[in-house]
Parts: structure tokens; sequence; C-alpha cells
């Protein structure tokens, strides 16, 4: 539904976006996930025609957005900025986008009524809070109930109570079969909301896959030791193919082996062992290592200390 | 919201009638409902109707005083002099809303909602100088009529004026024409600047400063840029004759205020499909 052909913008000195290509299919929320800076925003920009881009295409249903009779009946966007004038209320700011697209007013106080603004549809727009700002322009984005929603960074300094509120809708307006398109520079956020990923750094595109096997290529496993014989368990893991992580005092990090293997390892040779914890590394951790380098991607032979140590604190496992 | 839209038609390129009417009622939605306009329109009346009679009123009071040259082209011209007076100060409200109109719209960001949708760029422009340009020519009018029939009463004993005198209609009617083609002038300039503290000090330089500046270069090229500015030929239409040292007709001084805005807009259009949002 929405596709990307080798765009790229430059802003200056700065490549912003570089060579991306990608499509978002409908049916599914797609998460668009990089750190600040990577470039989800001047995409989106540059997919709504706001920008142009240096080179390559965007196009939603075939066309671009420009080439639109009827833009807001067939994409509903929302900008990470606001895009309301502060003097204007809500309501009128919604009646003049609905009366460029021929909607009745009518669909002005359903947006409002759903996003849970009536009460202050008459004020103006300026007064309102970061919350409501974020529902207004939901509400925007919903007005011509379009089948192709592009929302950068809903979720941004919403309360947990709205977050969960806008990931519910999200979900709700996918599986109608709309093509949702959302960004976020957290992982967390959309592991939990998105079915597919499309993940860049540095403008570049980094993945492109379900987020199911994201996370999986992400998360570098390891196994937490304890052992009395740290040095001589060491070199036994090593000898078998797993690298040492990290080591502290009789604790090791174990890599490329599996705790079963390690537990093998030591019963063959009478190693006594005081903790055998399988580790998996933190999304949020794994993805930060990835965007990082954007270039290394594909080639994580080895994950530095930092990003399995950050992911101690919320690991899973079970003492074997 | 369970039906999903049909498939998204692309235009054929150019803005059908039916949409150009939507982006009208849009434009006009807009600018109805920011505070700015009512309270410009309002102090556009107030201080030219209160500038009048204060021009005249002095005028009439101080006449014996005043050099008989002066006295002369009043009585020669007498509808030129009431509107000169009332509108000198107020035509800067319309400058300030013009710029407003459009430039708000990128400091408040309204811009990109805006272009969301009504992505073809040229036609935004297009209504809303239309739009702005009705509403200043009619609120004009409304307020050029009752400026001159209170003038006209006030300086009746020492320079009669009516309606029906030659030029004179064409004059009054004048008026509201160069507040419309100010205010778009106004807009051309918020549009290219996008910035409304930047654009109004670039209309009032344009509107009250070059004309004095003008005034000093030396000879035949002072008074030929100065009669060619903006401001300058367009208040011409204000006059109910030619003067004797005016290089243009009121209609010549109309149309090149109106080629000058017209050229303004041209660049603010192109710079406006080509610039990012």
């Amino acid at each position: 539904m929405i596709e990307a052909r080798d765009l790229s913008k430059r802003y200056g000195e700065k490549l912003a976006v570089d060579h991306l290509t990608f499509s978002v299919q409908p049916g599914k929320v797609t998460g668009f996930l990089g750190p600040n800076g990577a470039g989800k925003s001047t995409t989106m920009r540059l997919i709504l025609g706001l920008d142009r881009p240096d080179t390559g295409r965007a196009t939603i249903g075939g066309h671009a957005y420009r080439d639109l009779a009827e833009p807001l009946r067939v994409v509903g966007a929302l900008l990470e900025a606001r895009a309301v004038h502060t003097g204007r209320s809500a309501y009128n700011h919604l009646l003049a986008l609905a009366q460029t697209q021929g909607l009745p007013r009518k669909r002005v106080d359903e947006v409002i009524d759903l996003v849970g603004l009536t009460a202050v549809a008459r004020k103006r727009a300026g007064s309102f809070s970061l919350g409501m700002g974020q529902r207004l322009g939901i509400a925007a984005a919903l007005l011509g109930d379009p089948r192709v929603l592009v929302l950068d960074e809903p979720v941004n300094g919403l309360d947990p109570e709205a977050i969960l509120w806008i990931r519910n809708l999200l979900k709700r307006l996918a599986a109608e079969g709309r093509t949702v398109f959302v960004s976020s520079h957290l992982m967390n956020e959309m592991a939990v909301t998105a079915e597919h990923l499309i993940v860049i750094g540095r403008g570049r595109l980094i993945a492109d896959c379900a987020t199911e096997e994201f996370i999986e290529r992400s998360s570098h496993k390891s196994v937490l030791v304890k052992t009395p014989e740290a040095d001589r368990l060491a070199q036994l893991a090593i000898s078998d193919g797993g690298a040492i992580a990290n080591r502290d005092g009789d604790t090791l990090t174990v890599q490329d082996l599996d705790a079963a293997q390690i537990g093998h390892l030591a019963a063959v040779n009478g190693v006594e062992l005081h903790e055998l914890t399988p580790q998996l590394a933190s999304l949020e951790a794994a993805f930060m290592e990835l965007t990082r380098e954007s270039q290394e991607f594909g080639q994580h032979e080895s994950v530095p200390a930092q990003a399995v140590s950050d992911a101690s604190e919320v690991s899973e496992g079970s003492h074997a | 919201m369970n039906a999903i839209a049909a498939e998204p038609v692309a235009t054929s390129g150019l803005t059908s009638p039916t949409q150009f009417r939507r982006i009208l009622a849009s434009e006009w939605t807009k600018l109805r409902t920011v505070r700015s306009t009512p309270w410009s329109l309002l102090l556009l009346v107030v201080l030219t109707l209160g500038f009048t009679a204060l021009f005249t009123a002095l005028t009439v009071s101080q006449w014996d005083k005043t050099d008989v040259k002066q006295q002369a082209q009043i009585v020669a011209d007498p509808v030129s002099f009431i509107l000169g007076g009332g509108f000198q100060l107020s035509q800067l409200t319309i400058c300030v809303l013009g710029v407003l109109f459009i430039a708000s719209e990128y400091s408040t960001g309204a811009i990109r909602a805006s272009l969301l949708a009504v992505p073809k760029r040229t036609p935004m422009l297009a209504a809303k100088c239309a739009v702005f340009a009705v509403v200043v020519f009619i609120v004009g009018e409304v307020v050029a009529f009752p400026t001159f029939f209170l003038g006209a009463a006030i300086v009746h004993k020492k320079a009669p004026v009516s309606l029906s005198d030659p030029g004179v209609l064409r004059a009054v009617v004048g008026a509201g024409l160069y507040l419309a083609v100010l205010g778009l002038f106004a807009m051309a300039i918020g549009a290219l600047v996008r910035h409304t503290a930047g654009g109004i000090t670039g209309v009032i330089g344009f509107v009250l400063v070059l004309a004095p500046l003008a005034q000093l270069l030396p000879g035949s090229i002072g008074k030929h840029v100065h009669a060619y500015l903006p401001s300058e030929a367009g208040h011409l239409i204000g006059q109910s004759s030619q003067r004797s040292d005016d290089l243009l007709s009121p209609w010549q001084g109309f149309g090149v205020f109106c080629l000058w805005t017209a050229v303004l807009l041209g660049v603010a259009a192109w710079l406006l499909n080509r610039r990012d949002a």
C-alpha cells in the first residue's frame, strides 16, 4: 500500500534518508523503528509529499501523495511536530480540513467524539496539553476514514492510559484491513504494537521483517555461569567453541554455547557449578546496539559486554 | 468504521471546480476562526473613520493658516485628501492581517495540516488569495463610503465634493480595491518570508519606508522610482484625476501595483511548490 523506492533526502550536509526502499502492507501494524535522528520523520514527510525527495519516489496505492484527489480520504497522517493553528479551536481546525475533502460537519463531531475531545472542542488548540494535542492530531488523521495511516511517534509524551488507547486503536484499525505505519524510537513500544518492523539507522534500512523475527535475530543469547573454577571453565568453553563476553571474579558470561552444553562440559570435566542461567539480551539494548553502527548489522559475531550487562537487569531465565 | 474507502483516485493534474470550491470554503473557515481577523478588520474601520474625522477637522480649523498651494490641492481633489488621511495608517491593519493569514500557518505548523489536505500548493495559495481579497474588498468598501461621506461633510465649507463629481466614485471604490490588492501584496510577502514578524516588517518597509527613501534619490531617477513603488503607484486610484506632477494616471498606478503583487505572488507560488514545508 505504501511504497518507498530508493528514497533519499539531503538537508545541507546531512543525508537524512539514504536510498531507502521498503513497502508497508495493509492489514497489520508496521512499526517504523530507529533512534532519534535516524530519518523516520523525514521519510514520513517524503511519503506525505511535504518534502521533495532528492532521489526515488514514494507512492500510496500507486500514486504520489501530491496526485491524490482527496488525500485525507486515502491517507490519515499524524506528524511529530504540531500542525494546528494555536488560535483556532479544535472543532474549526478539523472543520477547515473536512471542507477541503467535501466531508460533512457531522464527521467532525464524530472524530472529536472518537478521540474524546468533545468537552474541549471549542477551546483554542493552543491551550491544549500534549496529550490533547496528540488526540487532536489523531482526530485529524481519522477524519477522512482513510485506508492508510501514517503516524509519527503517536505515543510521544502520552500517559500510560492514552498509550494503551492508541495501541488498541492502531491494532483495531489494522484488523479492519487498513495500512498502519507507525514510527517510534522505542523498541519495547513497537514490540507490543507492531507485527512487522522496518528498522532504519542513519537514514539506511537495517531490517524489514516480522517483529518476531527481528526479536529473534536481535537477541544475542548468552549464559551466566558461576563457578569457583572460572579460569578452567573459561578455557573449556573456548576450546568447545564458546566465547567469554565478560568475566567478573567467579562469574562468567559465555556466548555461543547454550546452558545444556556448558552444563555438560562442566559435568564431564568435573567443574563445580554454582549457577547456570541463560540470558536474553533486552530488546532495547539489542536494538541500540544494532542501530549504533547501522552498517554492522548481519555480522554480529560478538556483543560488547555493555549490551549484555544492561540486559541482565531484565534477563529471563531459570537456574539449570 | 468497518467499511474501508475505495481505491485512491489520482487527480488528472488540474484542480476541478468542485475541489476549488471546497478549498475556498476551507480558507474562509480558516480566516474567520482566528481572532486576528475580526480585530484587524474592526481596527481598520475604527482607525479609518477616526483619522478621517481628525485630519479633515484639523485642516478645516487650521484652513487660514494653511498655505495657499496646499489649499488649492485640497480644493482641486478633496476625495484624495479625505481618503489619503483616513487610510494612511489604517492600511497597516491589512498589511498585518495579510502577512498573518499565511505566515501564521508556518509559525504554528498548521501549514503542514493544510498541505496534507491540499497537496496541490498553487490552488491552495490561489484560494487563500481569493478569499482574503474578497473579504478585504468588501470590508474596504464598507469603510470607504462612510469615510468619504464623513470627510466630505467635514470639509464641505472649504472644499465641497460629491460622489457624482468626475472621478470621485472611482476613487472611493478604488480605496477598497487598493486595500484588497494591498492585502494580497502582504500575503505574498508573508508567503515568501514565512515568518510573521519578518513579513510584517517587510510589508511596512515597502509601504511606509521606501517611499520617503526613494524621494531622497536625485532628480528624475528618484521621481520615477518613487512613482513606481507599489503603494505609491497603488494609492493613485484614490485620486479623482491625474495631477500635473504625477507620472501615472490613477488606473495606470493601480495597474503597476497589481503587477508588483502578481509578480510577488508568482514567485511565492513557485517557491511554495519547490520548498519543503
